[in-house]
């Protein structure tokens, strides 16, 4: 177990593609952070960098107190699962496991002991004689995860594990591998382009974009206050609306976001801050009509086009609402559920304020732990 | 087949049982002419009935051959034969997949020249450049040897070619997953990559061994030794030598006997094949 050091790093490609873009990142012992971000975002170059796998261009890695930069992926006490397993087809799962610890020359028994150990732990106990290709692919997905198990690294390197999978069983693989790492107080680099996967994983979420980091910070915090746009927009779905301050200016919301910081132009507010109907007097209120309505089970998404602009936003609500398509609807959101940013540098304009946090979601009080 | 037409059923298998008829025919043709005494064939009437000659025959050609025409015992020729097959058999897989290996996994300068240079050799037939080849083998003193006979037909553009194809359809995180399990290049190598290769190197087994078993313009050039003949040239001296008519049930029952190792290799690989085909996944 240790930590893991990112001091600047940097990726070029021959041809001069920056894939990463001086990240500088400390991870502590037993953390479970995730890169999360949208493809091209340079996540997995990230990751393949910590592996070894990816060449660093420059900066320094560290991992405990090595500095691993030009270490052999074997050498860097690091066990990856891959989003396509990447299991050896030829071999059982038995030897699947235990190939690596061979090439580490682990005596006999030690090996028997580990494989049955990380089998039973993942309940593959009764695969072991068998090839991968007999497996359904929830029990491929704990294979790789044994494999990188019975290694018993300093890190575990997640490269999308679970896009592979169907729906359901990525929510329960989601949730085992979370207590896995708990209990076993791993550090682990996860990456995933899922944001809720991001969201309910994650001891601190790092999100990614072009090469650089956006932010970095515990679930919570990066859902509850997003440094910028790009955050704003791909933390929390439906994503966040984002409405110009000219235009609440222009149709009568101005009184209540003239509190907003100077360079305020740009106003964010989460699907689940709009509720339908007049607010209190301090409140932004909005009116257009209903495009969609959208039910999801336990809650509806309502597309509603503003009126005297066409930009559509997004309402969350609980249940399903008594809304027609095109019916006049009023929503409104609280002073403290605004985001505040800046169209320009992309930036939140509240942040250098030293008052905390100024939105805080009605629901998100609930189950902070962090 | 959805639909069951007895008809088309019928018609189908006329013309299966025809094309196949065809292709056995000759085959059926030599087995009886090897069970025929000699002076048969003079008459000139081919006999479609087994004779009653097959123990004598066989035994003439395996125990004698014919010595006054200056054709061993064809069991010699056979061992021969054998060698050399599988010596260009085991050769050419060896060199290819390694050279295979070494073009998809390793990045050195002139990666891709090198390929197209072992790619531009598929357009050069062993006929081609045989004169050339011949000066080399002869001064290097390989007449009359089975380094002679093997060594100039072992490289093969061919098989790299196929072995390339195969090696790029295996998934990179395979080679990851073995980097990080502290598998060496050549680790992997025999760890995983020759395994997974298993299906191939069988297919072309097969195809090696019948091609260098049927070698003939080769042989016949560099071999003037008779401890060298391989069966296939022998064959050809038992039609042209000596001064009396082709001895063609000698002639035949040579046949039969040099077609059986490849079949004998077809039949054993081809387990090995379907065994792969079933049981390997990328």
């Amino acid at each position: 177990m240790a930590s893991i050091t990112m001091d600047d790093l940097h990726k070029v490609y021959a041809g001069g593609v920056q894939a990463v873009t001086g990240i500088s990142l400390d991870i502590e012992d037993g953390e479970m952070i995730v890169l999360v971000g949208p493809s091209g975002c340079g996540k997995s170059t990230l990751l393949r960098m910590v592996a070894g796998l990816e060449t660093i261009s420059s900066g320094t890695l560290k991992i405990g107190d090595r500095v691993v930069n030009n270490l052999e992926p074997a050498d860097r006490d690091i066990a990856m699962v891959f989003q396509n397993y990447a299991l050896y087809p030829h071999m059982t799962v038995y030897n699947n496991l235990a190939y690596g610890l061979k090439n580490r020359r682990i005596p006999k028994s030690e090996i028997e002991r580990r494989v049955r150990e990380a089998a039973e732990m993942l309940e593959i106990g009764a695969f072991l004689d068998r090839k991968p290709r007999q497996l359904s692919g929830g029990q491929r997905q704990r294979v790789a995860m044994g494999r990188a198990l019975v290694r018993e690294p300093a890190a575990f390197l997640f490269d999308e594990p679970l896009s592979n999978l169907d729906a359901k069983l990525r929510v329960q693989m989601r949730v085992e591998i979370r207590q896995l790492q708990k209990r076993l107080g791993t550090t682990s680099l996860y990456v995933t382009h899922d944001q809720l996967e991001a969201l309910t994983l994650a001891d601190r979420l790092v999100v990614l974009n072009g090469g650089v980091i956006e932010q970095v910070g515990t679930p919570m915090d990066v859902y509850r206050k997003p440094a910028s746009t790009f955050v704003a927009g791909f933390i929390g779905s439906p994503a966040m609306n984002m409405i110009s301050m000219d235009y609440l200016r222009e149709n009568g919301a101005g009184g209540a976001v003239d509190h907003l910081p100077s360079g305020t132009d740009l106003v964010g507010m989460r699907p689940d801050d709009l509720v339908v109907g007049a607010g209190p007097e301090d409140a932004v209120t909005l009116k257009g009509h209903v495009v969609l309505v959208e039910p999801a089970g336990a809650e509806s998404h309502i597309y509603v086009d503003l009126t005297g602009s066409k930009q559509p936003i997004t309402v969350r609500i609980a249940g399903l609402p008594e809304l027609a398509e095109g019916a006049e609807v009023q929503i409104h959101a609280l002073r403290e559920a605004l985001h505040p940013y800046n169209r320009e540098t992309g930036r939140r304009t509240d942040t250098d304020a030293a008052h905390g946090p100024t939105s805080v979601s009605r629901r998100s009080h609930v189950g902070i732990t962090s | 087949m959805v639909e069951n037409n007895r008809w088309g059923n019928i018609f189908a298998h006329l013309v299966l049982i025809l094309g196949v008829a065809i292709v056995v025919f000759p085959v059926y043709v030599a087995i009886i002419a090897s069970t025929h005494p000699p002076g048969t064939f003079v008459r000139g009437v081919m006999p479609l009935w087994p004779g009653t000659n097959a123990w004598e025959n066989y035994t003439t050609v395996i125990t004698e051959g014919r010595s006054r025409a200056g054709t061993p015992p064809i069991g010699g020729m056979m061992w021969n034969s054998f060698i050399m097959a599988m010596a260009i058999t085991i050769g050419k897989l060896s060199i290819s997949i390694i050279s295979a290996f070494a073009i998809v996994y390793f990045r050195f300068p002139f990666r891709i020249f090198f390929f197209w240079i072992i790619f531009l050799t598929l357009m050069l037939p062993v006929e081609v450049r045989i004169v050339p080849t011949f000066q080399v083998v002869a001064d290097l003193g390989m007449l009359n040897s089975f380094a002679g006979l093997s060594i100039p037909l072992i490289a093969s553009a061919t098989a790299t070619f196929l072995f390339r194809q195969f090696f790029m359809t295996v998934p990179e995180e395979l080679m990851e997953a073995a980097r990080v399990d502290g598998a060496g290049p050549m680790k992997f190598f025999k760890d995983i990559l020759l395994p997974l290769s298993i299906t191939n190197i069988a297919a072309l087994f097969v195809i090696m061994f019948i091609y260098g078993w049927n070698q003939y313009l080769w042989p016949l050039l560099i071999t003037t030794d008779p401890d060298y003949y391989t069966i296939v040239m022998g064959i050809q001296r038992m039609v042209t030598g000596g001064d009396s008519e082709p001895l063609w049930h000698l002639v035949m029952a040579t046949v039969v006997l040099a077609a059986l190792p490849p079949v004998l290799v077809i039949l054993f690989m081809q387990r090995l094949f379907v065994k792969g085909l079933t049981e390997t996944e990328k």
